[in-house]
């Protein structure tokens, strides 16, 4: 559970650092959606046995880390925390695929570790991407750029709703938990009888509170959408980015570039 | 069982995204014409509500692991189909993006698996004609387990469906399904019986909001354009895997097709168990394996498809130069972080 609430911590701080002010923060979202979404595309579209060519991908989000002063140990913590899915189905290809490929030195190297390798670069290499949008540009940001590209409103508006509430319930949730740890012995968690009672109560004051939401909005004369007070518009600035980084992208495709360098010295 | 972009291919991950981006622009359109607004921060805060759920966990009885609700189910019987959809997408476009659970572009699968099946399959088709409209507590409990098992069994094929149709990972299709059901499958029966006792506390607290979420919406023609889609998707899916299985006969059915002269061997059961009895045999001599076994094996692997071949010359090439690239990125974005550093004391 304490380990729950830092997670929760994090995104707290995710938040504080999508407020900030450097040139990254202040492209507009839609260019560095677009740029996430190409940079994905990228990374996934290589053949499962490559690994040299994906590491000049590592360019944009070090970049844009340094760029934006996401601190390096809050990206690595949050890779480590969703590491095990990927890790755990891809683990599995060094024993199922044992064909030699190909020798470091002496060492003979199976297909399944070259592609257990590549699945743990395409993992750092999207993740990292993911967080670093949502934090240089913030949920409003990814919403508005969203909307922009065609998102529906309502979906846009109640996700935004979804994103305000979510630190509030999930306190009432951890408070509610911690009391009852508090009055039980050994620290278990429940059975399913408890919980599903103690999930239950949760839902109705959640429903209770919604409605007393929607009645202070409705006060202040929400029509079913949310207003910006700061203006985002696309500016010479955003094209340039987009583009760089599609050419660089592009050409990191296309060409294998750390081989290239490679051949120059090992000749 | 959240899929990660790492083990997707871009044409999987985004065929899922025009699937998914397209439920969600019809889900919004039909909440659009039936709903006025005041049901907007209702599926906000449940979405919310989902989230904090998910962060409490409960006992699973009989073992020591510990499982939490995936809530789809639940969220369509407190708010219809529709709503539920969007307030499940909702909660896994913020996972994607802060949790960095799933990825951006494994969203679309994601959001397919975890909310079409439970929403769009689970609930109109199994949950609603079992629960019936006088909702006795036992109905709602066989209705809830049975629709929930079902909706997480679709999910899990739909993971198992995706992952290998990337063909990123090693693992075949029957193997990985035959992971994959199982576990799912205790997940959906606690998960069902959860849904049953959360649904039964709302409906002694407040019987007005089962009434009002899970109401008319689902008019008779669009209930059949949903059963008509899935059918076709079902098609398609059959199709494809039955394309898939033929092109692609794993190594040990091909070794055994040589040795017994046989060429139908395929009897779906004798498949499953071959297929583990594979796996369990590669986990177990995995200790001690030899070069040499991993040829005899890798023998079979080399008839369907030949890999490009990488000599160990250009491996090393692509190691030095590997290094050499990530020094260079690393020292770029040093330079980046000192100008933007100097900068902001310039600034300030």
């Amino acid at each position: 559970m304490s380990n729950l609430e830092v997670h929760f911590h994090e995104i707290g701080v995710l938040d504080r650092i999508a407020a900030g002010d450097t040139f990254v923060h202040r492209l507009d979202p839609r260019s560095k959606l677009l740029a996430t979404l190409l940079f994905i595309v990228g990374v996934v579209s290589f053949g499962k046995y490559e690994v040299s060519a994906l590491l000049p991908f590592f360019l944009y989000p070090v970049v844009m880390a340094a760029a934006s002063g996401m601190p390096a140990g809050l990206l690595g913590r949050k890779l480590l925390i969703v590491a095990p899915f990927a890790l755990l189905v891809g683990i599995l290809n060094p024993f199922l695929d044992r064909e030699i490929l190909t020798a470091i030195g002496p060492v003979p190297v199976s297909g399944g570790w070259i592609s257990f390798t590549s699945i743990v670069f395409r993992f750092m290499l999207t993740v990292s991407a993911a967080l670093l949008l949502v934090g240089t540009t913030g949920i409003h940001g990814v919403c508005f750029a969203c909307e922009k590209l065609g998102m529906p409103r309502v979906f846009a508006v109640q996700l935004l709703l979804l994103y305000r509430y979510l630190f509030v319930l999930a306190d009432e949730g951890i408070r509610m938990f911690r009391a009852r740890s508090a009055r039980s012995f050994s620290g278990r968690a429940p059975g399913p009888g408890l919980y599903a009672q103690m999930i239950g109560t949760l839902l109705l004051r959640a429903i209770a509170r919604a409605q007393r939401i929607y009645l202070a909005m409705s006060c202040r004369g929400f029509d079913g959408a949310f207003r910006s007070r700061t203006p985002v518009g696309w500016h010479v600035r955003d094209t340039a980015f987009l583009l760089v980084w599609a050419a660089f992208f592009t050409v990191a495709r296309c060409v294998n570039i750390p081989e290239i360098i490679g051949s120059m010295f090992v000749q | 069982m959240h899929m990660a972009d790492a083990l997707i291919s871009p044409a999987v991950g985004g065929t899922m995204w025009v699937v998914s981006a397209g439920m969600i622009a019809h889900a919004s359109r039909r909440l659009r014409k039936t709903l006025d607004e005041s049901h907007i921060p209702l599926m906000g805060v449940m979405g919310a509500f989902i989230f904090a759920a998910q962060m409490i966990n409960f006992t699973i009885p009989g073992t020591g692991s510990s499982g939490h609700l995936g809530g789809g189910l639940l969220l369509a019987i407190l708010l219809g189909p529709d709503a539920a959809f969007l307030a499940i997408a909702s909660v896994l476009f913020v996972q994607a993006l802060f949790f960095a659970d799933g990825g951006l572009l494994a969203l679309g699968c994601n959001i397919f698996n975890l909310g079409l099946f439970p929403c769009y399959l689970a609930y109109p088709l199994v949950y609603r004609p079992l629960a019936g409209k006088n909702t006795g507590a036992r109905q709602v409990w066989t209705a809830s387990v049975v629709a929930a098992v079902l909706g997480l069994q679709a999910g899990a094929l739909g993971v198992v469906f995706e992952t290998v149709m990337s063909g990123i990972s090693e693992l075949s299709f029957k193997a990985f399904a035959s992971l994959m059901l199982p576990i799912h499958l205790a997940i959906g029966v606690v998960e069902g019986m959860v849904t049953a006792t959360v649904v039964s506390v709302v409906r002694h607290a407040h019987p007005e909001i089962l009434r009002h979420g899970s109401g008319e919406r689902l008019a008779g023609s669009s209930y059949r354009r949903v059963l008509a889609g899935l059918l076709i998707a079902a098609a398609l899916t059959g199709g494809a895997l039955a394309w898939f299985a033929s092109a692609h006969p794993d190594g040990l059915e091909w070794a055994v097709s040589g040795i017994t002269g046989r060429e139908e061997i395929e009897a779906p059961k004798g498949g499953v168990h071959a297929e583990l009895a594979a796996v369990q045999e590669n986990v177990a001599i995995l200790p001690d394996y030899g070069f040499a076994t991993a040829n005899s094996d890798g023998e079979a692997k080399t008839e369907e498809a030949a890999w490009p071949a990488v000599s160990a010359g250009t491996t090393v090439s692509g190691i030095v130069g590997g290094v050499l690239t990530l020094i260079v990125i690393a020292l770029s974005g040093w330079v980046v972080k000192r100008r933007s550093e100097t900068r902001k004391v310039a600034a300030g």
